[in-house]
C-alpha cells in the first residue's frame, strides 16, 4: 500500500482499461492471438495492481475471497462441463461440434467460448487467490514484527 | 470396437472415468463442508471404479478401442488408447482409491485440521484425475500434463499432514518431482522434433527411422532419468521416504500404491511401446542397468529399512526395495519378466496401501508410528497387527499371499533366462524382508506393553473394515493367483507386440 | 556449418545447466526455486525453437497465398508447460513460507540440523 498521490491516480485510470483489455482477449481469443490464459492473467494483474496501491482489504471488499474461491473451481467446472454436455448430445468427450445441431461450426464457436471463458474464470481467480494468500502472510508478518 | 461404430454409451466410460475425478473436485472446494466432500468424492471414486470395471470386462471380451477427445481423428486429436493394459492399471488406481477413501473420514479427521479436509479431498480426486489420465492417454504430451496434475496434487496431500517435516519432505519431492518432470517433457521434445508427431502410436511408427541419431537416444536418456526420478528408482528415491513418512496416513496409503505403480506404468509405454524392444535392450542394452539397478534397489532400500526407527518410513524403504523387483522384472524384456513386472506392479500395490492404512490405524490411536512408542501394542490392538501381519507376510513372499506369486513368476521368468545367480539374489533378499518385518513383529508382540499404552484399544470399524477388504484381497489374489497371472501375461505380450 | 546456426541452443543448454546447477548447489529454498523456473524456461526455449520455420512469421491467419507460418503446436504445447510451471512455482513457495514459519529459517542446511535433533 502507498500514499503516493501518483501511483494512486494512476492506477485508478490504468485499472479500467486492464480489464477492458483483459475481457479483449478473452472473447477476441477464437479469432486472434489471446484466450483464457492470457486474460485471466490480465484481469487478475488489475487486480495485484489495485492491490499493491490500495491495499488488500480495500480490493477484497470488490472481491470476497469466498467467491474468488468458488470462482476457482466454476470455471474448471464450466469447461468440464461443456465437455460433457457435447458428451451426452452424441458426441464424443469435449466435440463441440454437437453443441449446435444445425451447423456444427458454430457448434465449435460455442464450444471453445464457453471453455475459454471456463479457463478465463479460472485463472483469474486462482491468480488473485495465490497472490493475495501470499500478500496476506506479509502484511501478517510485518504488523508481527512492528508489534 | 471403435468410438464412432459404438452408438453404445460405454465408449466413453474411460474418458468419463477420468471427467468425474475431475469435475468433483472443484465442486469439492466450492461446497466447503467437509462432510459434503467425503460424500462426494467417495461416490465420485466408487463410480469411477465401476465404469473402469465394465470398461476392463469390455476390453476383455471384445479388446481394445480407440478414443478420439473432441471427435478429432489421431494423429491430429488426443486420443484415449483403451485396452487390457490400461484398464488394468486404471483399475488399481481407483479401487485403491475407493478402498482408501472409504477408511478417509475419521483418519482425515484426526490427522488434517478442519479447515483444510474439504482442500484435502479436492487434492486427493485430482491426484486420482491425473494418474487415471496418465494410464489411458495416447498422447505422449498429454502424460505430462496429467503426470503434473498428479504430481502437483501429491506435493499437496503430502504437506498436509500434521507434523512439520512434512513441509520439508513436500519441498523436496516437489524439487525432484519437478525435475523429473521436466526431463520427461525434455525426451517428449526432442522426440517430436525428430518425428513431428505426439500421438504414442504414431511416434511407434515413425521412430525406427531415426532411432539412430544422436537425438533420440538424448530423448530416450531424458525420459529414462526423468520417470525414474518419479517411480523411485534407486538410486533416485531419496525423495520418497521422508515424503511417505510425514504424508497423512490416507494419503501415504494412496500415493505409495498408485504413483510410482503408474509411473512405472507410464515408462513401460514408453520403452516397449514407442522406443520398441528392439532399441531399448538390443541397441541400447538398457537390461544390464536396469537390473544392477532393481537388485541395488533390493538390497540396499530393504537393508535401509531394517534400521528405521519409524514404522511408515520402514514401510517406505520397502516400497523403493519392491520397485526393485518390478525393474528387475522389466530389464528382462521377456514375456514372463514383463507380466511379473505388471504382476508386482498389483500386487505390491495392495499389499502397501492395507500396511500403510494399517499404519494409520496406529497413528489414530497412538499418535505415533516411531517403533519406540509402538512396544506391545499388539496385544492392545489384535486386529490391526493381523492385518499388518498378512500384509507383511506378503511383501517377504510367504506362500497363499500375492507377494508369492509375483515372486514366483519373477523367479521362473529369471530362470527361464537361466540367470541362476540373480534367482539366489532375489531369493536372499527374501531374508531381508524377514529382517524387517520380524523388527516389527518383535516390537508389536514380544516386548512388554509400555506404560504409555495402557488405555490404547483397537479402531473402530470404519477403519479396520477397509483395511480388511484390502489385506482379503491380499490373500483372495495370492491364492487365486492364475487369474491374475493370466491378465498379467496377456498385458505383457500386448506390450511386447508378441501374439499369444 | 556455421556455428551460429544453432545459437539458440546452446542458450537452451546453457540455460538448462545453470538451472540445474542453482537447484543441486544452492542451499537457499528460494533459490532452488529460482533454478527451478530457469531450468524451465530453458525448456520453453527449446520446444519455441523446434517450432520455428525459416523465415515464418508467427502463426496468425494472414492473408496472401504464400505466407509460412511457424508450427504452432510447440507454442501450445508450452502454454500448457508455463501454467504447470507457475502452479510448480507457487506451490514451491508457498511451502517456503510454511517452512520459514515452522522452522524459521530456509536454508537447507540449517532445516536438516533441526530435523536430526528433533
Amino acid at each position: 500500500m502507498t500514499e503516493d498521490l501518483i501511483l494512486r491516480v494512476v492506477t485508478k485510470v490504468l485499472t479500467p482499461f486492464i480489464m477492458l483489455f483483459a475481457f479483449y482477449t478473452q472473447f477476441h481469443g477464437d479469432y486472434g492471438p489471446g484466450g483464457g490464459f492470457q486474460a485471466g492473467v490480465i484481469l487478475a494483474a488489475a487486480f495485484v495492481l489495485n492491490a499493491l496501491t490500495f491495499g488488500l482489504p480495500q480490493v477484497r471488499k470488490a472481491l470476497p475471497d469466498r467467491i474468488m474461491i468458488i470462482g476457482t473451481g466454476l470455471g474448471v467446472l464450466l469447461y468440464a462441463g461443456t465437455g460433457m454436455v457435447s458428451l451426452f448430445r452424441g458426441g464424443n468427450l469435449l466435440e463441440y461440434g454437437v453443441l449446435d445441431h444445425h451447423s456444427p461450426v458454430h457448434g465449435q464457436h460455442l464450444g471453445i467460448l464457453l471453455v475459454e471463458l471456463g479457463v478465463g474464470i479460472t485463472v483469474t481467480s486462482v491468480m488473485w487467490v495465490i497472490i493475495s494468500t501470499f500478500m496476506e502472510r506479509a502484511v501478517e508478518d510485518a504488523e508481527g514484527g512492528e508489534g | 470396437m471403435s468410438a464412432e461404430t459404438a452408438t453404445d454409451f460405454s465408449a466413453h466410460l474411460p474418458a468419463l472415468a477420468v471427467m468425474v475425478p475431475l469435475m468433483t473436485a472443484p465442486l469439492v472446494v466450492i461446497f466447503r463442508n467437509s462432510k459434503v466432500a467425503f460424500g462426494l468424492s467417495l461416490a465420485a471414486a466408487w463410480s469411477v471404479f465401476g465404469m473402469i470395471l465394465k470398461t476392463l470386462m469390455l476390453t476383455l471380451e471384445h479388446g481394445g478401442w480407440v478414443y478420439e477427445l473432441g471427435g478429432w481423428k489421431a494423429p491430429i486429436g488426443i486420443v484415449y488408447n483403451v485396452d487390457t493394459v490400461a484398464a488394468f492399471v486404471m483399475l488399481i488406481v481407483s479401487g485403491i482409491g475407493a478402498l482408501v477413501l472409504s477408511y478417509a473420514p475419521m483418519s482425515v479427521a484426526r490427522e488434517i485440521p478442519e479447515n483444510r479436509q474439504t482442500l484435502f479431498y479436492s487434492a486427493f480426486l485430482l491426484a486420482m484425475t491425473g494418474l487415471l489420465g496418465m494410464t489411458i492417454t495416447g498422447d505422449a504430451f498429454n502424460v505430462f500434463v496429467f503426470l503434473e496434475i498428479s504430481s502437483l496434487a501429491s506435493y499437496t496431500l503430502v504437506a498436509m499432514g500434521s507434523s512439520r517435516n512434512g513441509f520439508t519432505a513436500a519441498y523436496r519431492y516437489l524439487i525432484m518431482g519437478a525435475i523429473g518432470g521436466t526431463f520427461i517433457l525434455i525426451g517428449i521434445g526432442l522426440m517430436y522434433m525428430m518425428t513431428g508427431t505426439l500421438n504414442m502410436a504414431d511416434l511407434a511408427e515413425r521412430l525406427p527411422e531415426v532411432a539412430h541419431t544422436r537425438t533420440i537416444m538424448a530423448s530416450f536418456a531424458f525420459v529414462i532419468v526423468g520417470a525414474g526420478l518419479k517411480l523411485a528408482l534407486w538410486p533416485m528415491h531419496t525423495w520418497l521416504p521422508n515424503a511417505y513418512t510425514y504424508a497423512p496416513s490416507v494419503a501415504s496409503a494412496f500415493i505409495s500404491a498408485t504413483g510410482t505403480k503408474v509411473m512405472v506404468y507410464v515408462m513401460l509405454r514408453f520403452v516397449f511401446g514407442i522406443y520398441g524392444t528392439e532399441f531399448a535392450f538390443t541397441e541400447l542394452s538398457l537390461g544390464l542397468p536396469f537390473a544392477v539397478l532393481g537388485l541395488g534397489g533390493i538390497y540396499a532400500a530393504s537393508t535401509a529399512a531394517i534400521f528405521q526407527t519409524n514404522f511408515k518410513r520402514l514401510l517406505a524403504y520397502s516400497s523403493v526395495g519392491q520397485i526393485g523387483y518390478i525393474v528387475l522384472g522389466m530389464s528382462l524384456a521377456t514375456v514372463g519378466g514383463l507380466a511379473a513386472a505388471i504382476l508386482h506392479l498389483f500386487n505390491h500395490a495392495i499389499m502397501k496401501a492395507g500396511l500403510f492404512m494399517a499404519a494409520g490405524h496406529i497413528n489414530h490411536q497412538v499418535g505415533s508410528v516411531r517403533l519406540a512408542d509402538l512396544e506391545g501394542i499388539g496385544r492392545k490392538m489384535p486386529i490391526t497387527m493381523g492385518l499388518i501381519a498378512i500384509g507383511g507376510a506378503g511383501l517377504i513372499g510367504v506362500p497363499l499371499t500375492v507377494g508369492f506369486v509375483s515372486k514366483w513368476v519373477l523367479i521362473s521368468a529369471l530362470a527361464e533366462q537361466d540367470l541362476w545367480w540373480v534367482v539366489g539374489l532375489a531369493l536372499a533378499s527374501s531374508l531381508l524382508a524377514v529382517a524387517y518385518i520380524w523388527r516389527f513383529v518383535e516390537v508389536a508382540w514380544i516386548r512388554e506393553p509400555a506404560p504409555a499404552l495402557e488405555h490404547v484399544t483397537e479402531v473402530p470399524f470404519w477403519l479396520w473394515g477397509p483395511t480388511a477388504v484390502m489385506m482379503t484381497l491380499s490373500i483372495v489374489f495370492g491364492v487365486w493367483g492364475a487369474g491374475t497371472t493370466e491378465v498379467a501375461m496377456e498385458a505383457a505380450r500386448i506390450l511386447l507386440g508378441v501374439a499369444a | 556449418m556455421n556455428l551460429l546456426d544453432h545459437f539458440n541452443y546452446y542458450v537452451v543448454i546453457t540455460l538448462m545447466m545453470v538451472g540445474f546447477y542453482i537447484i543441486m548447489a544452492r542451499n537457499n529454498l528460494v533459490k532452488k526455486v529460482i533454478g527451478l523456473n530457469i531450468f524451465q524456461a530453458a525448456v520453453i526455449l527449446m520446444y519455441v525453437t523446434m517450432g520455428r520455420v525459416h523465415d515464418g512469421t508467427a502463426p496468425i491467419l494472414a492473408d496472401g497465398p504464400d505466407v509460412v507460418y511457424s508450427n504452432p503446436l510447440p507454442q501450445v504445447l508450452m502454454l500448457t508447460a508455463i501454467v504447470v510451471g507457475v502452479a510448480t512455482t507457487a506451490l514451491g513457495l508457498a511451502l517456503v513460507v510454511r517452512i520459514q514459519e515452522n522452522y524459521g529459517t530456509i536454508e537447507e542446511d540449517e532445516i536438516r540440523a533441526l530435523e536430526d535433533a528433533s
